[in-house]
Protein backbone atom coordinates (compact mmCIF):
# COMPACT_ATOMS: atom_id res chain seq x y z
CA UNK A 1 0.00 0.00 0.00
CA UNK A 2 1.04 3.55 -0.55
CA UNK A 3 1.81 5.95 2.28
CA UNK A 4 1.69 9.61 1.24
CA UNK A 5 4.35 11.66 3.00
CA UNK A 6 3.46 15.33 3.55
CA UNK A 7 5.92 17.98 2.42
CA UNK A 8 7.21 19.01 5.88
CA UNK A 9 8.18 15.39 6.60
CA UNK A 10 9.70 14.40 3.25
CA UNK A 11 13.19 15.35 4.39
CA UNK A 12 12.94 12.52 6.95
CA UNK A 13 11.72 10.00 4.40
CA UNK A 14 14.56 10.27 1.92
CA UNK A 15 12.77 13.16 0.13
CA UNK A 16 10.08 10.82 -1.20
CA UNK A 17 6.49 11.98 -1.51
CA UNK A 18 5.14 8.44 -1.15
CA UNK A 19 6.47 5.17 0.24
CA UNK A 20 5.27 1.64 -0.61
CA UNK A 21 4.90 -0.85 2.19
CA UNK A 22 3.36 -4.30 2.50
CA UNK A 23 1.35 -4.57 5.66
CA UNK A 24 -1.66 -6.31 7.09
CA UNK A 25 -2.90 -3.63 9.47
CA UNK A 26 -2.58 0.09 9.76
CA UNK A 27 -0.24 -0.03 12.73
CA UNK A 28 1.87 -2.58 10.87
CA UNK A 29 2.10 -0.17 7.92
CA UNK A 30 3.18 2.74 10.12
CA UNK A 31 5.66 0.62 11.99
CA UNK A 32 7.24 -0.53 8.70
CA UNK A 33 7.40 3.11 7.64
CA UNK A 34 9.21 4.24 10.78
CA UNK A 35 11.57 1.24 10.69
CA UNK A 36 12.60 2.16 7.17
CA UNK A 37 12.84 5.87 8.08
CA UNK A 38 13.72 6.17 11.77
CA UNK A 39 13.95 9.98 11.67
CA UNK A 40 10.23 10.06 10.90
CA UNK A 41 9.44 8.40 14.17
CA UNK A 42 10.08 11.34 16.48
CA UNK A 43 8.11 13.65 14.21
CA UNK A 44 5.12 11.33 14.13
CA UNK A 45 5.18 9.88 17.63
CA UNK A 46 5.68 11.19 21.15
CA UNK A 47 8.19 9.56 23.48
CA UNK A 48 5.50 7.28 24.84
CA UNK A 49 4.59 5.96 21.44
CA UNK A 50 1.42 7.96 20.78
CA UNK A 51 0.73 9.59 17.44
CA UNK A 52 1.32 13.31 17.84
CA UNK A 53 -1.85 15.37 18.16
CA UNK A 54 -1.07 17.69 15.27
CA UNK A 55 -0.67 14.78 12.87
CA UNK A 56 -3.67 13.03 11.41
CA UNK A 57 -3.61 9.71 9.63
CA UNK A 58 -6.19 8.83 7.01
CA UNK A 59 -6.84 5.41 5.56
CA UNK A 60 -8.07 6.27 2.08
CA UNK A 61 -10.32 9.23 2.94
CA UNK A 62 -11.29 8.29 6.49
CA UNK A 63 -9.68 9.62 9.65
CA UNK A 64 -8.19 6.68 11.55
CA UNK A 65 -9.52 8.04 14.86
CA UNK A 66 -13.04 7.31 13.65
CA UNK A 67 -12.47 3.80 12.36
CA UNK A 68 -13.98 1.06 14.50
CA UNK A 69 -10.72 -0.86 14.82
CA UNK A 70 -8.60 2.29 14.76
CA UNK A 71 -4.99 1.39 14.07
CA UNK A 72 -5.73 -2.35 14.12
CA UNK A 73 -7.81 -1.85 10.97
CA UNK A 74 -6.88 -4.30 8.24
CA UNK A 75 -5.38 -2.81 5.09
CA UNK A 76 -5.03 -4.12 1.56
CA UNK A 77 -2.57 -3.46 -1.25
CA UNK A 78 -4.70 -0.91 -3.06
CA UNK A 79 -5.28 1.19 0.05
CA UNK A 80 -3.51 4.44 0.73
CA UNK A 81 -2.48 6.06 3.95
CA UNK A 82 -2.16 9.83 4.18
CA UNK A 83 -0.26 11.62 6.89
CA UNK A 84 -1.66 15.12 7.28
CA UNK A 85 0.12 17.49 9.65
CA UNK A 86 -1.20 20.92 10.44
CA UNK A 87 0.39 23.70 8.41
CA UNK A 88 0.08 27.41 8.84
CA UNK A 89 2.15 29.08 6.14
CA UNK A 90 4.74 31.62 6.70
CA UNK A 91 5.17 33.93 9.66
CA UNK A 92 8.82 34.94 9.39
CA UNK A 93 10.42 33.73 12.58
CA UNK A 94 14.03 33.88 11.42
CA UNK B 1 -26.75 36.00 7.75
CA UNK B 2 -27.22 39.71 8.21
CA UNK B 3 -30.73 40.61 7.22
CA UNK B 4 -31.31 43.89 5.47
CA UNK B 5 -34.34 44.91 3.53
CA UNK B 6 -34.07 44.27 -0.16
CA UNK B 7 -34.48 47.99 -0.79
CA UNK B 8 -31.20 48.93 0.88
CA UNK B 9 -29.39 46.25 -1.12
CA UNK B 10 -31.07 47.20 -4.32
CA UNK B 11 -28.65 47.33 -7.21
CA UNK B 12 -28.21 50.51 -9.17
CA UNK B 13 -28.17 50.49 -12.98
CA UNK B 14 -24.42 50.79 -12.78
CA UNK B 15 -24.10 47.78 -10.48
CA UNK B 16 -26.46 45.74 -12.63
CA UNK B 17 -24.21 46.32 -15.62
CA UNK B 18 -21.09 45.68 -13.55
CA UNK B 19 -22.37 42.32 -12.33
CA UNK B 20 -24.16 41.30 -15.49
CA UNK B 21 -22.16 38.10 -15.88
CA UNK B 22 -23.40 37.04 -12.44
CA UNK B 23 -26.96 38.15 -13.03
CA UNK B 24 -27.47 36.17 -16.21
CA UNK B 25 -26.79 32.93 -14.33
CA UNK B 26 -29.78 31.50 -12.47
CA UNK B 27 -27.39 30.25 -9.75
CA UNK B 28 -26.73 33.90 -8.84
CA UNK B 29 -29.33 36.20 -10.41
CA UNK B 30 -30.52 39.45 -8.86
CA UNK B 31 -31.35 37.70 -5.60
CA UNK B 32 -27.87 36.20 -5.28
CA UNK B 33 -26.15 39.45 -6.15
CA UNK B 34 -28.18 41.25 -3.49
CA UNK B 35 -27.12 38.62 -0.96
CA UNK B 36 -23.52 39.35 -1.93
CA UNK B 37 -24.13 43.05 -1.47
CA UNK B 38 -25.66 42.48 1.94
CA UNK B 39 -22.84 40.22 3.05
CA UNK B 40 -20.13 41.27 5.48
CA UNK B 41 -16.95 39.20 5.20
CA UNK B 42 -13.94 39.56 7.48
CA UNK B 43 -10.57 38.85 5.84
CA UNK B 44 -7.95 38.14 8.45
CA UNK B 45 -4.64 38.90 6.80
CA UNK B 46 -3.98 40.71 3.52
CA UNK B 47 -0.90 38.74 2.56
CA UNK B 48 -0.52 35.62 0.46
CA UNK B 49 -3.95 34.14 1.00
CA UNK B 50 -5.64 37.46 1.67
CA UNK B 51 -4.51 39.00 -1.63
CA UNK B 52 -6.50 36.93 -4.12
CA UNK B 53 -9.27 36.52 -1.57
CA UNK B 54 -9.91 40.22 -1.09
CA UNK B 55 -9.52 41.01 -4.80
CA UNK B 56 -12.04 38.40 -5.91
CA UNK B 57 -14.54 39.07 -3.13
CA UNK B 58 -14.43 42.75 -4.13
CA UNK B 59 -14.87 41.92 -7.80
CA UNK B 60 -17.81 39.68 -6.93
CA UNK B 61 -19.58 42.52 -5.18
CA UNK B 62 -19.40 41.54 -1.52
CA UNK B 63 -20.89 44.60 0.15
CA UNK B 64 -18.57 44.96 3.14
CA UNK B 65 -15.05 43.67 3.51
CA UNK B 66 -13.34 43.83 6.87
CA UNK B 67 -9.55 43.74 6.63
CA UNK B 68 -7.37 42.84 9.58
CA UNK B 69 -3.63 43.39 9.17
CA UNK B 70 -1.01 45.23 11.21
CA UNK B 71 1.87 44.52 8.90
CA UNK B 72 3.86 46.53 6.38
CA UNK B 73 4.58 45.50 2.77
CA UNK B 74 8.02 43.90 2.49
CA UNK B 75 9.98 43.47 -0.74
CA UNK B 76 9.98 39.68 -0.35
CA UNK B 77 6.16 39.71 -0.18
CA UNK B 78 5.83 40.74 -3.84
CA UNK B 79 6.60 37.24 -5.12
CA UNK B 80 3.11 36.16 -4.03
CA UNK B 81 1.08 38.89 -2.32
CA UNK B 82 -0.37 40.25 -5.50
CA UNK B 83 -2.61 42.86 -3.95
CA UNK B 84 0.56 44.81 -3.20
CA UNK B 85 2.82 46.31 -5.82
CA UNK B 86 6.46 47.42 -5.90
CA UNK B 87 5.56 51.01 -5.09
CA UNK B 88 3.74 49.82 -1.95
CA UNK B 89 6.89 48.47 -0.27
CA UNK B 90 7.09 50.12 3.13
CA UNK B 91 3.39 51.04 3.23
CA UNK B 92 0.91 49.51 5.62
CA UNK B 93 -0.67 46.47 3.98
CA UNK B 94 -4.08 47.72 5.03
CA UNK B 95 -3.67 50.94 3.03
CA UNK B 96 -2.25 49.16 0.00
CA UNK B 97 -5.04 46.57 0.04
CA UNK B 98 -7.78 49.14 0.52
CA UNK B 99 -6.51 51.14 -2.47
CA UNK B 100 -6.59 48.14 -4.81
CA UNK B 101 -10.00 46.98 -3.60
CA UNK B 102 -11.41 50.45 -4.09
CA UNK B 103 -9.95 50.59 -7.59
CA UNK B 104 -11.57 47.28 -8.57
CA UNK B 105 -14.91 48.00 -7.01
CA UNK B 106 -15.81 51.33 -5.39
CA UNK B 107 -19.12 49.86 -4.20
CA UNK B 108 -17.33 47.76 -1.58
CA UNK B 109 -17.36 49.23 1.93
CA UNK B 110 -14.00 48.62 3.54
CA UNK B 111 -13.61 48.39 7.30
CA UNK B 112 -10.01 48.47 8.42
CA UNK B 113 -8.65 46.90 11.57
CA UNK B 114 -5.07 48.01 12.00
CA UNK B 115 -4.32 45.61 14.77
CA UNK B 116 -3.04 42.18 15.59
CA UNK B 117 -6.00 39.94 16.23
CA UNK B 118 -5.88 38.86 19.88
CA UNK B 119 -7.98 37.37 22.62
CA UNK B 120 -8.78 40.91 23.69
CA UNK B 121 -10.32 42.05 20.42
CA UNK B 122 -11.27 39.01 18.34
CA UNK B 123 -14.82 38.56 19.57
CA UNK B 124 -15.69 42.24 19.19
CA UNK B 125 -14.25 42.42 15.70
CA UNK B 126 -15.85 39.21 14.46
CA UNK B 127 -19.26 40.00 15.93
CA UNK B 128 -20.27 42.40 13.15
CA UNK B 129 -19.42 40.07 10.28
CA UNK B 130 -21.21 37.10 8.75
CA UNK B 131 -18.27 35.03 7.57
CA UNK B 132 -14.62 34.97 8.59
CA UNK B 133 -11.87 33.98 6.17
CA UNK B 134 -8.63 32.97 7.82
CA UNK B 135 -5.58 34.01 5.84
CA UNK B 136 -3.11 34.02 8.69
CA UNK B 137 0.35 32.61 8.88
CA UNK B 138 0.86 31.22 12.36
CA UNK B 139 -0.63 28.60 14.63
CA UNK B 140 -1.67 30.70 17.62
CA UNK B 141 -3.86 32.92 15.40
CA UNK B 142 -5.36 29.88 13.68
CA UNK B 143 -6.59 28.57 17.01
CA UNK B 144 -7.71 32.04 18.09
CA UNK B 145 -9.74 32.54 14.92
CA UNK B 146 -11.25 29.10 15.21
CA UNK B 147 -12.33 29.49 18.80
CA UNK B 148 -13.64 33.01 18.23
CA UNK B 149 -15.68 31.81 15.25
CA UNK B 150 -17.17 28.87 17.12
CA UNK B 151 -17.99 31.01 20.14
CA UNK B 152 -19.53 33.68 17.90
CA UNK B 153 -21.36 31.27 15.60
CA UNK B 154 -19.60 32.49 12.44
CA UNK B 155 -18.31 30.12 9.75
CA UNK B 156 -14.53 30.06 9.38
CA UNK B 157 -13.30 29.59 5.81
CA UNK B 158 -9.93 27.96 6.34
CA UNK B 159 -6.96 27.83 4.02
CA UNK B 160 -3.33 27.07 4.72
CA UNK B 161 -0.22 26.55 2.67
CA UNK B 162 3.29 25.18 2.84
CA UNK B 163 5.80 25.23 -0.03
CA UNK B 164 3.65 23.76 -2.78
CA UNK B 165 0.85 22.09 -0.83
CA UNK B 166 -2.30 23.58 0.59
CA UNK B 167 -5.37 22.73 2.58
CA UNK B 168 -8.85 24.25 2.52
CA UNK B 169 -12.05 23.66 4.42
CA UNK B 170 -14.98 25.40 6.06
CA UNK B 171 -15.00 25.16 9.83
CA UNK B 172 -17.21 26.33 12.66
CA UNK B 173 -20.60 25.83 11.08
CA UNK B 174 -23.41 24.49 13.24
CA UNK B 175 -23.28 20.91 12.01
CA UNK B 176 -19.71 20.78 10.84
CA UNK B 177 -16.36 20.32 12.56
CA UNK B 178 -14.04 23.06 13.70
CA UNK B 179 -10.26 23.40 13.37
CA UNK B 180 -9.74 21.78 16.76
CA UNK B 181 -11.74 18.72 15.65
CA UNK B 182 -9.04 18.19 13.06
CA UNK B 183 -6.04 19.33 15.06
CA UNK B 184 -6.69 19.35 18.81
CA UNK B 185 -3.17 20.57 19.49
CA UNK B 186 -0.65 22.69 17.65
CA UNK B 187 2.80 21.42 16.76
CA UNK B 188 5.55 22.47 19.17
CA UNK B 189 7.33 25.57 17.86
CA UNK B 190 10.19 24.77 15.55
CA UNK B 191 8.81 21.46 14.35
CA UNK B 192 7.05 22.85 11.26
CA UNK B 193 9.05 25.36 9.22
CA UNK B 194 7.56 28.70 8.16
CA UNK B 195 7.54 30.07 4.59
CA UNK B 196 10.68 32.06 5.33
CA UNK B 197 12.54 28.88 6.19
CA UNK B 198 10.75 26.50 3.87
CA UNK B 199 9.98 28.83 0.98
CA UNK B 200 6.67 28.86 -0.87
CA UNK B 201 5.71 28.63 -4.54
CA UNK B 202 4.37 32.10 -5.29
CA UNK B 203 1.25 30.83 -6.99
CA UNK B 204 0.24 28.59 -4.13
CA UNK B 205 -1.52 31.12 -1.91
CA UNK B 206 -3.21 32.29 -5.11
CA UNK B 207 -4.66 28.83 -5.67
CA UNK B 208 -5.79 28.35 -2.09
CA UNK B 209 -6.95 31.95 -1.58
CA UNK B 210 -9.24 31.65 -4.60
CA UNK B 211 -10.66 28.43 -3.18
CA UNK B 212 -11.38 30.32 0.04
CA UNK B 213 -13.06 33.15 -1.89
CA UNK B 214 -15.14 30.56 -3.74
CA UNK B 215 -16.27 28.96 -0.50
CA UNK B 216 -17.17 32.32 1.03
CA UNK B 217 -19.27 33.21 -2.01
CA UNK B 218 -20.99 29.81 -1.95
CA UNK B 219 -21.88 30.27 1.70
CA UNK B 220 -23.33 33.71 0.98
CA UNK B 221 -25.34 32.48 -1.97
CA UNK B 222 -26.34 29.20 -0.33
CA UNK B 223 -25.18 27.48 -3.52
CA UNK B 224 -23.19 24.36 -4.36
CA UNK B 225 -21.53 22.01 -1.86
CA UNK B 226 -19.34 23.89 0.57
CA UNK B 227 -16.24 22.27 2.06
CA UNK B 228 -18.02 21.55 5.34
CA UNK B 229 -16.76 18.29 6.77
CA UNK B 230 -14.31 18.06 3.87
CA UNK B 231 -10.60 18.75 3.82
CA UNK B 232 -9.38 19.64 0.37
CA UNK B 233 -5.70 18.86 -0.15
CA UNK B 234 -3.94 20.55 -3.02
CA UNK B 235 -0.57 19.42 -4.38
CA UNK B 236 0.43 22.09 -6.85
CA UNK B 237 3.49 20.25 -8.19
CA UNK B 238 1.49 17.14 -9.05
CA UNK B 239 -1.61 19.28 -9.74
CA UNK B 240 -3.56 16.78 -7.67
CA UNK B 241 -6.61 17.58 -5.61
CA UNK B 242 -7.64 15.07 -2.97
CA UNK B 243 -10.33 15.16 -0.39
CA UNK B 244 -10.50 13.70 3.09
CA UNK B 245 -13.56 13.37 5.31
CA UNK B 246 -13.63 15.54 8.38
CA UNK B 247 -15.88 14.70 11.27
CA UNK B 248 -17.11 16.84 14.09
CA UNK B 249 -15.43 15.57 17.23
CA UNK B 250 -18.14 15.04 19.84
CA UNK B 251 -15.54 15.65 22.54
CA UNK B 252 -14.16 18.80 20.96
CA UNK B 253 -13.47 21.26 23.78
CA UNK B 254 -14.88 24.20 21.87
CA UNK B 255 -17.54 22.91 19.47
CA UNK B 256 -18.46 19.60 21.12
CA UNK B 257 -21.47 18.91 23.26
CA UNK B 258 -19.51 19.36 26.49
CA UNK B 259 -17.78 22.60 25.73
CA UNK B 260 -14.96 23.38 28.13
CA UNK B 261 -13.63 26.44 26.33
CA UNK B 262 -16.08 29.28 26.85
CA UNK B 263 -13.76 32.17 26.33
CA UNK B 264 -10.63 32.97 24.40
CA UNK B 265 -7.38 31.78 25.96
CA UNK B 266 -3.71 32.68 25.75
CA UNK B 267 -2.90 31.15 22.36
CA UNK B 268 0.81 31.91 22.48
CA UNK B 269 1.02 29.82 25.60
CA UNK B 270 -1.20 27.12 24.09
CA UNK B 271 1.23 26.88 21.21
CA UNK B 272 4.14 26.68 23.60
CA UNK B 273 5.70 29.92 22.48
CA UNK B 274 5.66 32.05 25.60
CA UNK B 275 7.59 30.72 28.58
CA UNK B 276 9.91 28.83 26.30
CA UNK B 277 13.57 28.67 27.22
CA UNK B 278 15.68 31.30 25.49
CA UNK B 279 16.67 29.90 22.10
CA UNK B 280 19.90 27.91 22.13
CA UNK B 281 21.67 30.49 19.96
CA UNK B 282 21.91 33.08 22.73
CA UNK B 283 23.88 30.74 24.97
CA UNK B 284 26.20 29.60 22.20
CA UNK B 285 29.60 31.00 21.34
CA UNK B 286 29.24 33.53 18.54
CA UNK B 287 31.44 35.55 16.29
CA UNK B 288 30.47 38.79 14.59
CA UNK B 289 30.91 39.05 10.80
CA UNK B 290 33.44 41.89 11.10
CA UNK B 291 35.63 39.85 13.39
CA UNK B 292 35.45 36.80 11.13
CA UNK B 293 36.48 38.95 8.18
CA UNK B 294 39.37 40.46 10.10
CA UNK B 295 40.65 37.05 11.19
CA UNK B 296 40.28 35.48 7.73
CA UNK B 297 42.12 38.41 6.16
CA UNK B 298 44.89 37.98 8.74
CA UNK B 299 45.38 34.46 7.45
CA UNK B 300 44.12 32.67 10.54
CA UNK B 301 43.23 29.01 10.10
CA UNK B 302 39.44 29.04 10.36
CA UNK B 303 37.22 26.37 8.87
CA UNK B 304 34.02 27.96 7.58
CA UNK B 305 31.13 25.52 7.72
CA UNK B 306 28.05 26.40 5.68
CA UNK B 307 24.95 24.48 6.84
CA UNK B 308 22.55 25.77 4.22
CA UNK B 309 21.13 23.84 1.25
CA UNK B 310 22.97 23.51 -2.09
CA UNK B 311 20.53 25.80 -3.89
CA UNK B 312 21.20 28.53 -1.33
CA UNK B 313 24.95 28.15 -1.87
CA UNK B 314 24.31 29.01 -5.52
CA UNK B 315 22.76 32.34 -4.55
CA UNK B 316 25.72 33.54 -2.52
CA UNK B 317 28.35 31.97 -0.28
CA UNK B 318 31.47 32.60 1.78
CA UNK B 319 33.35 29.74 0.11
CA UNK B 320 32.48 27.67 3.12
CA UNK B 321 32.45 23.88 3.26
CA UNK B 322 28.84 22.94 2.59
CA UNK B 323 27.14 20.37 4.81
CA UNK B 324 23.37 20.94 4.93
CA UNK B 325 22.12 20.89 8.51
CA UNK B 326 20.07 17.72 7.96
CA UNK B 327 23.19 15.87 6.77
CA UNK B 328 25.45 17.03 9.60
CA UNK B 329 25.04 13.96 11.84
CA UNK B 330 26.22 11.58 9.15
CA UNK B 331 28.90 13.86 7.69
CA UNK B 332 30.45 15.01 10.94
CA UNK B 333 33.59 13.01 10.07
CA UNK B 334 34.40 15.67 7.44
CA UNK B 335 35.10 18.07 10.30
CA UNK B 336 38.31 18.31 12.27
CA UNK B 337 37.54 19.12 15.88
CA UNK B 338 41.07 20.38 16.48
CA UNK B 339 40.49 23.28 14.07
CA UNK B 340 38.51 26.39 14.79
CA UNK B 341 35.15 26.12 13.07
CA UNK B 342 32.73 28.93 12.30
CA UNK B 343 29.30 27.71 11.25
CA UNK B 344 26.94 29.91 9.29
CA UNK B 345 23.59 29.76 7.54
CA UNK B 346 21.30 32.44 6.15
CA UNK B 347 20.47 34.27 9.34
CA UNK B 348 22.02 32.36 12.20
CA UNK B 349 19.18 30.08 13.28
CA UNK B 350 20.14 26.84 11.55
CA UNK B 351 23.84 27.36 12.22
CA UNK B 352 22.96 27.89 15.88
CA UNK B 353 21.43 24.42 15.88
CA UNK B 354 24.55 23.09 14.15
CA UNK B 355 26.83 24.63 16.78
CA UNK B 356 24.65 23.22 19.56
CA UNK B 357 24.75 19.78 17.95
CA UNK B 358 28.53 19.84 17.44
CA UNK B 359 29.20 21.00 20.98
CA UNK B 360 27.13 18.14 22.30
CA UNK B 361 29.18 15.84 20.10
CA UNK B 362 32.33 17.11 21.80
CA UNK B 363 33.52 19.90 19.48
CA UNK B 364 35.08 22.65 21.63
CA UNK B 365 36.21 25.16 19.01
CA UNK B 366 33.00 25.85 17.15
CA UNK B 367 31.25 29.23 16.94
CA UNK B 368 28.11 30.55 15.29
CA UNK B 369 28.32 33.44 12.81
CA UNK B 370 25.96 35.94 14.36
CA UNK B 371 23.24 36.99 11.92
CA UNK B 372 24.45 34.58 9.25
CA UNK B 373 25.32 35.48 5.69
CA UNK B 374 22.67 38.21 5.79
CA UNK B 375 24.65 40.01 8.48
CA UNK B 376 27.85 39.49 6.43
CA UNK B 377 26.12 41.16 3.49
CA UNK B 378 25.01 44.05 5.72
CA UNK B 379 28.22 44.66 7.62
CA UNK B 380 31.10 43.31 5.59
CA UNK B 381 30.29 42.95 1.89
CA UNK B 382 27.42 45.06 0.50
CA UNK B 383 27.93 43.53 -2.94
CA UNK B 384 26.73 40.20 -1.62
CA UNK B 385 23.09 39.57 -2.60
CA UNK B 386 20.60 39.02 0.18
CA UNK B 387 17.66 36.67 -0.06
Amino acid sequence: MKIFIPTPLRQYAGRQDAVEVHASTLSDALSKLTSAHPDLKRHLYTDDGKLRAFVNVYLNDEDVRYLADKDKTAVKDGDSLSIIPSIAGGEDIL
Amino acid sequence: MATSTLVSNALSKDEILRYSRHLIMPEVGMEGQQKLKAARVLCIGTGGLGSPLALYLAAAGVGTLGLVDFDVVDFTNLQRQIIHSTSDVGRKKLDSAADKIGAINPYVEIERFDTRLSSDNALQIIRDFDIVVDGTDNFPTRYLVNDACVLSGKPNVYGSIFRFEGQASVFATQQGPCYRCLYPEPPPPGLVPSCAEGGVLGILPGLIGIIQATEAIKLILGAGDPLIGRLLLVDALGMRFRELKLRKNADCPVCGSNRTINELIDYQQFCGIRGEEAPATTALPEIQPEELKRRLDAGEDIFVLDVREPHEYQICNLNGHLIPLGDLPKRMNELDSSREIVAHCRSGVRSGKAVDFLRQAGFRKVKNLSGGILAWADKVDPRMPKY
